[in-house]
């Protein structure tokens, strides 16, 4: 690159020469129809991202030919059995229909609370800084653990109400339940799907905090200076400006730990979910159920239960081979119920994308 | 140096002239004397500190009522510093503070009697990135009224449809009330935003560098509006742009390293300023 400089202007000679055309077209021919590098490196990287897609359409092809004839309505509406031709996963879709819905109730509200404390309220103090720390680790700790957890603090809960226990002791008798407007209130929880439910939602509060707060970082302090320039104060500014803005990143780690709710076992197992069950949690398994005995809904989480994924590990274990084919056929609807929830909160979030429209 | 202060004068009388105030604009505020006007906010005394740096030095200011009142001054002056102690707004910046007095047609609005939500609502501001809400025209003027109560939809239509007038937006805006404010272009955005500002009912404005993000067109259109408002409001406005000060503004206030250097007369300052350095810096020696 040279371009006419002071003394060449002054000599009036600016005249910038032309590289010989013959030197030009030598030095942009190429020198070979490929790059054999860059051609490896592009190959190589499309090989990983396919060789995933091949993996799950692999597994997914392998199981589904494995539950060739089990996969039926049958087996959908029917509780398990020992013969495995009149085995269902009904009793593993209530309950993890059961499970979700009551770990996102719990999780929800606790795990936003907590990412909007952490982000709106609390000063940068060590404390703070050590609570964020703390829940970031969380987020890695085996679910096994999560499961000894849950048993201590929700199905035994200290063992506070055993014949010993420090309840029985303070009050003279032991209390191994509450009746609450009807409903049979288990102490502690035992086996039953609120205990499972809880541990569960501890499992999943680190995902939904860490991603719920990233959410909330993201929206631009200019929206919350504009709001409160208006008047609004601090509750008002979060209510209505930064919760609604942040719904989308809330909605994704809500699908993230979704995924990882539905399908978890080990901790189930720890605190109690029932392997082979021919019941339905409050005794509501079939719409006729909850027209005789509504109030069943209320009763329903502090019931023995069963999830799909308990259900599957159990058919594995089973020494029919037949019960291989079940179990196959119980993925498959697993797979599917997990893609059905992740559709509805991913259309959630779109609907709400496109509302902010930033 | 001469020949750019009569531009800038010329500048003025120019715009006077094209929104058909003119001689009576230039008589009054311009000619006249501004201390004349009721004082609708003083600072006396005002020491501000981020933390241990002091960003402001023994501020004392006397803004008169229903006039504009422009902050020059360069960067790191101290000069949207100041504007945001006006409504408090510095109080969510953590470690700032301030020693003196800054009182509001006399009351001190540091008092521990003083609601700061109810302040902020009589005082509004508008900021130097258009800040709409992620939400609808409407949604986005009836925020203010919404928050103080205001639940009657055809009184939420009267307030937001007079504030988006005042803010000379609502023929832009009028058929399309439910879009999203994002939708809009910058220069609609900041009016929006100062129609937003409008709708809390306040009685001061405060403007950080309202145009700088805009236009020419855009930024006439802001003047224009900023002219239009002071009949009713008191508007204090920081601003980089000297030209933008002598058109629009009655007082300007010149500040320097946290210090006011100067405040007076908009004329008087652009034309005999008494300090060497406002001279210098509204000639462009330094800035």
């Amino acid at each position: 690159m040279s371009f006419p400089t002071q003394s060449c202007v002054a000599s009036g000679r600016c005249i910038i020469e032309p590289a010989p055309s013959s030197d030009l077209r030598q030095s942009l021919t190429r020198k070979s129809t490929v790059r054999p590098i860059e051609f490896l490196f592009a190959k190589l990287c499309q090989l990983a991202a396919w060789s995933s897609l091949a993996i799950l359409c692999l597994l997914v092809s392998v199981v589904a030919w494995k539950a060739v004839g089990y996969l039926d309505w049958q087996f959908l509406t029917s509780f398990d059995s020992q013969r495995p031709e009149r085995s269902g996963i009904w009793a593993g879709l209530i309950g993890s229909s059961w499970m979700i819905f009551l770990t996102f109730l719990a999780a929800i509200p606790i795990g936003v609370g907590a990412a909007v404390y952490l982000e709106e309220y609390a000063r940068d103090r060590w404390i703070v800084r050590f609570i964020r720390i703390n829940i970031s680790n969380l987020a890695g700790v085996p679910s096994i653990v999560y499961g000894i957890l849950g048993l201590t603090v929700f199905v035994r809960m200290f063992d506070m109400f055993a014949r010993e226990g420090i309840v029985a002791r303070l009050q003279g008798e032991q209390i191994s339940a509450l009746v609450l407007a009807g409903i049979e209130i288990p102490l502690p929880f035992g086996k039953t799907l609120v205990a499972g439910a809880l541990t569960m939602s501890l499992l999943i509060l680190p995902v939904i905090i860490v991603a719920t707060q990233e959410a909330l970082r993201a929206i631009p302090p200019s929206l919350r200076h504009a709001s409160l320039a208006l008047g609004a104060t601090r509750w008002q500014t979060i209510r209505y400006q930064v919760i609604p803005a942040a719904v989308p990143g809330i909605m994704t780690s809500i699908i993230l730990s979704i995924s990882r709710a539905i399908g978890e076992t080990a901790p189930l197992i720890v605190v109690g979910a029932v392997g082979f069950a021919r019941f339905a949690p409050g005794g509501i398994g079939s719409a006729q159920d909850l027209v005789k005995n509504p109030a069943g809904l209320l009763q329903a989480p502090f019931d023995k239960y069963t999830v799909m994924p308990v259900q599957i590990f159990n058919w594995v274990g089973q020494a029919q081979g037949e019960f291989q084919s079940v179990a196959a056929a119980g993925i498959l609807v697993l797979l599917g119920l997990l893609l059905l929830l992740n559709g509805i909160a991913i259309t959630i979030r779109n609907r709400y994308q496109k509302k902010l429209s930033w | 140096m001469a020949h750019s202060f009569t531009n800038l004068m010329n500048d003025r009388a120019a715009a006077d002239r094209a929104r058909g105030g003119g001689a009576d604009s230039l008589s009054d505020p311009v000619t006249g004397d501004a201390t004349a006007r009721p004082i609708k906010i003083e600072t006396r005394k005002m020491d501000f500190f981020y933390g241990t740096t002091q960003a402001l030095f023994d501020i004392n200011v006397q803004i008169p009522a229903k006039s504009v009142t422009a902050l020059i001054g360069p960067s790191g002056c101290g000069k949207s510093t100041f504007l945001r102690t006006l409504n408090r707004m510095n109080d969510i910046v953590e470690g700032a503070r301030h020693t003196g007095e800054i009182l509001l047609e006399g009351i001190n609005i540091d008092g521990p009697e003083i609601d700061v939500v109810a302040l902020r609502k009589r005082i509004g501001m508008v900021f130097q990135k258009s800040t709409p809400f992620p939400k609808s025209i409407f949604e986005n003027v009836a925020f203010g009224p919404r928050l103080t109560g205001i639940r009657d939809r055809r009184e939420l239509d009267e307030i937001v449809t007079n504030c988006l007038k005042r803010a000379a937006l609502w023929d832009e805006v009028k058929h399309r009330m439910s879009d999203s404010a994002m939708a809009l272009s910058g220069g609609q955005q900041q009016r929006l935003c100062i129609a937003r500002a409008l709708a809390t009912n306040p009685d001061v404005l405060l403007m950080d560098e309202p145009a700088s993000a805009l236009d020419p067109a855009s930024t006439a259109r802001i003047e224009d509006l900023i002219f239009e408002l002071k009949a009713n409001y008191t508007i204090i406005i920081v601003t980089h742009n000297m030209q933008q000060a002598a058109r629009v503004s009655d007082t300007t206030a010149f500040f320097y390293q946290g210090h006011l250097v100067e405040m007076g007369d908009t004329q008087q300052l652009f034309t005999k300023p008494q300090e060497k350095h406002t001279e210098d810096y509204i000639t462009g020696r330094f800035g």
